[in-house]
């Protein structure tokens, strides 16, 4: 138990690589904490320096209270879960869970204990005896779970656990690290790139692009106000439609009071979910609209997205409820209510509120 | 199978027979020798078939040695030539398997540079540097000594770059999990990567094992005494050529005799190649 802060914390590797460019928060005791960004954002260094896997060119990061900048993996008293699950291969699963605490020199009927407890919650007890290669994909997701939580630790480590499991799995696995985590109440800090499992795990999400923080907020307050263009488009799926407009542009699409568009343009946003299809033009009141050609239409059974060229070139895709939708090359207009909208700096660095 | 003997099928056996047959032949005809008396041997008659002297020439070959000369029973060389196969075997494979270690997994000031000179030494067989090696080898007075036989020999290039290679498919998540789990870096040896070489150990015990017992010439200088020469040396001086006394059922019997260790290993390793190819992970 123990809460895990990050100050300014940089990695430069040999070659002048700037992988992490000084990140700060706090993962306050027994949270989820899920960093999620695209690859090569340098989710994993962040994780693997505070596993201590990796040194920290600068910054300090302190787990339950003691700075471990200098500190041996093995004392940081954190366990990992890795992406290939790094099971030893020639142990059989029974001691491929012992052997960290035998490495600590814990009494042997502790170990068998702690050892047979974390089976029974992981649900492979019988499974103890055999080697990794015997199992399947999620017994040895199992398995590499259970060496991290019959440590007892203060923090989880995950460095995208799921993504070698078929997508079925990805999904049962995800909820039962959700209530494994619930139930230990041990913090965690869990990286992936794919945000739903990034918006369905977190206490807290850290959105990260080429080494910086972008955003760390809850899920749902990330995906209603996220914080940058980046944010917007990477977190929600599909991505939100993003526009780059200037004044005038801002003034045809938006019925009623001008919305605020700085002089050197901005970035408007909308999400596909709230788009909506009007085909004989009416709309809601002061609300934004867009005419469209319909150029393709997906149906995926509850819901369908519908993908249209506006006059510029620009791409909008809009998601609809049900299987309904125009036909393509069809003409509409693609309407929100005006709360509704995001609104950015024109670089995307910056969300503009009011 | 068997209804399936198409022409197609044939040759190829026939081929191999043929092949067993060249190489079996001389051990036949090795086998035969040492079971005849000198006499059938050195009248140029020796039948195609096993005679009657088989344990006694045995016998002799291993506890009295060649009557003519003043040579040893073979006993004793079948002892030398044992502690220096196993000693090269085993030499060459520990310090192969530490050195591949400290390149793959260590970052220390000139490590390119010591893969290299390593590497270089696949050029640098002990017959291509006798003479210093002999000189170092009499300085530290290691003339007539296991030592003397073993060491000069130990140092493998080969085995370390393939310890070497065999350490850079080993995911580097391994090593990791054992730095979380609390295994410094001789725990990590012990309990993750030997167990893993397995296979790779066996197989170079093999190889290695017998270019021990087959060293000639480096034996053939650093020992004098007839009691720590290897079995190799051995045959070599029961053949006579000065007059023609040799005794070729005493010379066959050794040769015999010889041949079974090697025989051994590879039967023996083998198995643990076939179990640890099965059973490896990777
Ligand atoms: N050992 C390393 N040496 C040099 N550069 C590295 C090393 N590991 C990662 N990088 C670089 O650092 C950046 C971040 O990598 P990483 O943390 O693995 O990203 P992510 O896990 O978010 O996909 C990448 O540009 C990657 O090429
Ligand atoms: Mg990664």
């Amino acid at each position: 138990m123990a809460e895990v802060r990050l100050d300014a914390v940089r990695k430069v590797y040999a070659g002048n690589v700037e992988a992490v460019k000084g990140v700060t928060f706090d993962v306050p005791d027994g949270h989820f904490c899920v960093l999620v960004g695209p690859s090569g954002c340098g989710k994993s260094t962040l994780l693997r320096m505070i596993a201590g896997l990796e040194t920290v060119t600068a910054g300090i990061i302190t787990i339950g209270g003691q700075v471990v900048n200098e500190i041996e993996p093995s004392e940081r008293d954190i366990a990992m879960v890795f992406q290939n699950y790094a099971l030893y291969p020639h142990m059989n699963v029974y001691n491929n869970l012992a052997y960290g605490l035998r490495n600590r020199r814990t009494p042997k009927d502790e170990i068998d204990q702690r050892v047979r407890e974390a089976a029974r919650i992981l649900e492979i007890e019988q499974l103890l005896q055999r080697r990794p290669r015997e199992l399947s994909g999620g017994q040895r997701q199992r398995v590499a779970m259970g060496r991290a939580i019959v440590r007892k630790p203060k923090a989880f480590l995950f460095d995208e656990p799921l993504s070698n499991l078929d997508a079925k799995l990805r999904v049962s696995m995800r909820v039962e690290i959700k209530k494994l985590q619930r139930s230990l109440g041990t913090t965690s800090i869990y990286v992936t790139h794919d945000q739903l499992e990034a918006m369905t795990l977190a206490d807290m999400l850290v959105v990260m692009n080429a080494g910086n923080v972008e955003q760390i907020g809850l899920p749902l307050e990330v995906y209603e106000k996220p914080a940058s263009a980046f944010v917007a488009s990477f977190i929600g799926a599909p991505p939100m439609n993003l526009m780059k407009v200037d004044a005038a542009q801002a003034a045809a699409m938006i019925e009623g009071a001008a919305i605020g568009i700085p002089a050197g343009g901005a970035i408007l946003g909308v999400r596909p979910e709230d788009l909506a299809l009007s085909l004989d033009g009416s709309q809601p009141n002061g609300g934004f609209k867009l005419d469209l050609t319909v150029a393709a239409v997906e149906r995926v059974g509850p819901e369908t997205f519908v993908y249209g060229n506006v006059l510029d070139g620009a791409d909008i895709i809009v998601r609809l409820p049900g299987q309904d939708a125009p036909a393509t090359g069809a003409r509409v207009t693609a309407v929100a209510r005006r709360e509704k909208l995001h609104r950015f700096t024109a670089d995307g660095s910056r969300r503009l509120d009011g | 199978m068997v209804e399936r003997k198409s022409i197609g099928n044939v040759i190829p056996h026939v081929i191999l027979w043929i092949g067993i047959a060249i190489v079996a032949f001389p051990v036949y005809l090795a086998f035969i020798g040492s079971t005849h008396d000198a006499a059938t041997i050195a009248n140029g008659q020796m039948p195609p078939t096993p005679g009657p002297y088989f344990f006694e020439n045995y016998y002799r070959t291993i506890f009295v040695g060649t009557s003519m000369t003043t040579r040893e029973p073979i006993g004793t060389m079948i002892i030398n030539s044992f502690v220096m196969a196993i000693g090269i075997a085993v030499g060459k494979i520990s310090i192969s398997i530490i050195s591949a270690y400290a390149i793959v997994y260590f970052r220390f000031p000139f490590r390119m540079w010591f893969f290299w000179v390593i590497f270089v030494t696949l050029m640098l067989p002990v017959e291509v540097r006798i003479y210093p090696t002999y000189k170092v080898a009499a300085d530290l007075n290691l003339l007539d000594t296991y030592a003397g036989l073993i060491l000069p020999l130990i140092a493998s290039a080969t085995a370390t770059l393939l310890f070497r290679q065999f350490f850079m498919t080993v995911p580097d998540e391994l090593v990791e999990a054992s730095r979380i789990d609390g295994a410094g870096p001789i725990r990590f040896f012990w309990d993750t990567l030997l167990p893993l070489s397995r296979t790779n150990i066996a197989a170079l015990f093999v190889i290695m094992f017998i270019y021990g017992w087959t060293q000639y010439l480096w034996p053939l200088l650093i020992t004098t005494r007839d009691d720590m020469q290897t079995l190799i040396i051995g045959i070599k001086k029961m053949i006579v050529t000065s007059d023609a006394l040799t005794e070729w059922q005493v010379v066959m019997c050794t040769v015999m005799l010889a041949m079974l260790p090697p025989v051994f290993v590879v039967i023996a390793m083998q198995r643990l190649f076939v179990r640890g190819l099965i059973e490896s992970e990777k």
